[in-house]
């Protein structure tokens, strides 16, 4: 009696895994269409599906665009993290409220920038990511950009969402923590990323001129050449 | 007996997801029901099992991390905890419906050296090398370590979870079996800071330890966790200079004020959680993962 009841259990609980996994491809094909941006902003490596932008056989394993999230820059375009790929880049986090470091960032980076040639400055990207999605804005960074006269040519302010965000920090080794009022706590570091996003160097030093990054900034930007 | 268990342990989890569950909007109960349902499937199609939540209602917490708006207590919102920290067997189910985690395809940006350490290449069948290592009931209780935040995270949200906030853990870990809050009872915070002197050497047990008040186990005296903003924990080296802070390095206020400098065990946590990068891993570090109500 006891066993027969067991077996009916047993079918009940076979049946429920079937139809799970039915209604499991079913969720998987509804899934599929909605809500692009919460998938592309999920850290999905890039063999696992066929619709992830990052191709494995060209992105090296220890590369930054193995992470596969979405941004919008200031001109409200928006793009795979990867898609930056093919030029060396400066990468580093801000949130445009900042008083103090944040401005000093961007005024550090055109100092780097205005020791480069013209050549090596047309070869070089240079991307800035929100710390703050709630207050950052399209319009709020393109109006940072104007300000600042920053050459959209071949910078990029951009933002994503909070998830993406914590995660594009975590691959740049960045720390931040929101502190209220719209204010952040950060560490601030100038990255440098070869064309394949290979983090080649980083500096902290802002506030002089960090002249063994700007020499492995131009050594980078001189093997992209050949 | 096994199955009769499952059964029951199925039921109560979709009985108590529906109960916390609150619709966006309202108008969709059914879509709602049925999309929690289809998360509840997915998870126990991973591992055979239902992975077990608990609801812990909001609050307050006096955190040891200086509150920003000085003396005021964090706000924590209602949230539904993993009762354990995830297992091997959990984490072993993972790779099989996630293969690019495994320790033979996880990319370098998202992995250290001692990623998994001992596990198939492949997360497979295969058995783990290393001491005390044989792949049985006893290795699949184990809580699963050597994980780094990206692997932990990808593990919660293929569960439609996430890991916990700071803040969020410090909160669960707060109570003991009978109180939300057991930190100022010095008896307790010698107890649970009796496992840090513990040599970390040997095999960890099962998870499954005393509940909390929560009816949450293992907050303590098992693993270290990762938490969702590990990289929001910005302890100056010297937490005694930190007034005038390095600003060039911290911008905004500098870094954090640990307040509450007896609670050495919650203490120790946040030193190790703010010198990790993501991509770290160690053998006593694993995680669990909660779900927004």
């Amino acid at each position: 009696m006891v066993s027969r009841f067991l077996a009916l259990l047993e079918m009940a609980w076979a049946t429920r895994t079937a139809l799970c996994t039915l209604a499991f491809a079913f969720a998987a094909s509804a899934s599929a269409a909605p809500d692009d941006a919460t998938r592309a902003a999920s850290l999905v490596p890039p063999a696992s599906t066929a619709a992830a932008p990052v191709m494995p056989e060209v992105v090296p394993t220890n590369s930054i665009y193995q992470l596969n999230v979405a941004l919008t820059d200031q001109s409200g375009q928006t793009f795979a993290l990867a898609a930056r790929k093919g030029q060396p880049m400066l990468v580093s986090m801000f949130y445009t409220s900042c008083k103090f470091v944040c401005p000093m960032l961007i005024e550090a980076t055109q100092s780097i920038e205005a020791q480069l040639s013209a050549a090596e400055r047309a070869r070089l990207r240079v991307l800035m990511v929100s710390f703050d999605p709630a207050h950052d804005s399209v319009a709020v960074l393109k109006a940072m950009a104007n300000d600042r006269g920053l050459d959209l040519h071949h910078w990029a302010l951009a933002r994503s969402d909070a998830k993406s965000v914590r995660k594009l920090a975590a691959v740049l080794g960045i720390q931040y923590r929101s502190i209220g009022n719209g204010d952040f706590n950060h560490t601030t570091a100038l990255i440098l990323v070869d064309a394949q996003g290979r983090v080649v160097a980083r500096t902290t030093e802002l506030g002089s001129d960090d002249a063994a990054f700007v020499a492995q900034l131009r050594q980078t930007l001189a093997a992209q050449d050949q | 007996m096994c199955t009769l268990l499952k059964c029951r342990c199925w039921l109560a989890g979709r009985l108590r997801e529906a109960r916390a569950a609150r619709c966006a909007g309202g108008q969709w109960p059914g879509v709602c029901a049925g999309l929690l349902w289809l998360t509840l499937c997915a998870v126990a199609q991973a591992d055979g099992s239902v992975a077990r939540y608990v609801t812990l209602p909001s609050g307050t917490l006096a955190s040891v991390l200086a509150n920003d708006a000085e003396g005021a207590l964090a706000v924590v919102d209602a949230f539904s905890m993993r009762v354990t920290p995830v297992t091997q067997g959990e984490f072993r189910g993972f790779l099989q419906v996630h293969p690019e985690w495994a320790p033979g395809r996880v990319p370098h940006t998202f992995s250290d050296a001692g990623y998994l350490a001992g596990w198939p290449k492949d997360g497979g069948d295969a058995a783990p090398t290393g001491a005390g290592n044989v792949r049985d009931r006893a290795w699949d209780h184990r809580p699963v370590t050597n994980v780094s935040w990206f692997a932990a995270q990808a593990f919660c949200e293929a569960e439609g979870a996430r890991l916990p906030t700071w803040l969020e853990w410090e909160y669960s870990a707060a109570a003991d079996a009978t109180r939300t809050d057991a930190r100022t009872d010095p008896v307790w915070l010698a107890h649970i800071l009796g496992w840090y002197g513990h040599p970390a050497n040997t095999p960890l047990a099962a998870v499954g330890g005393p509940a909390n008040v929560y009816g949450v186990r293992d907050m303590h005296g098992l693993i270290w966790e990762w938490v969702d903003d590990f990289n929001a924990l910005l302890v100056s080296p010297d937490s005694r200079a930190q007034q005038d802070g390095d600003k060039l390095k911290f911008c905004g206020a500098g870094a954090i004020d640990l307040k509450d400098k007896q609670n050495y065990a919650v203490l120790m946590r946040i030193a190790l959680l703010s010198s990790l990068n993501a991509a770290d891993s160690t053998s006593s570090l694993g995680f669990r993962c909660v779900r927004p109500l």
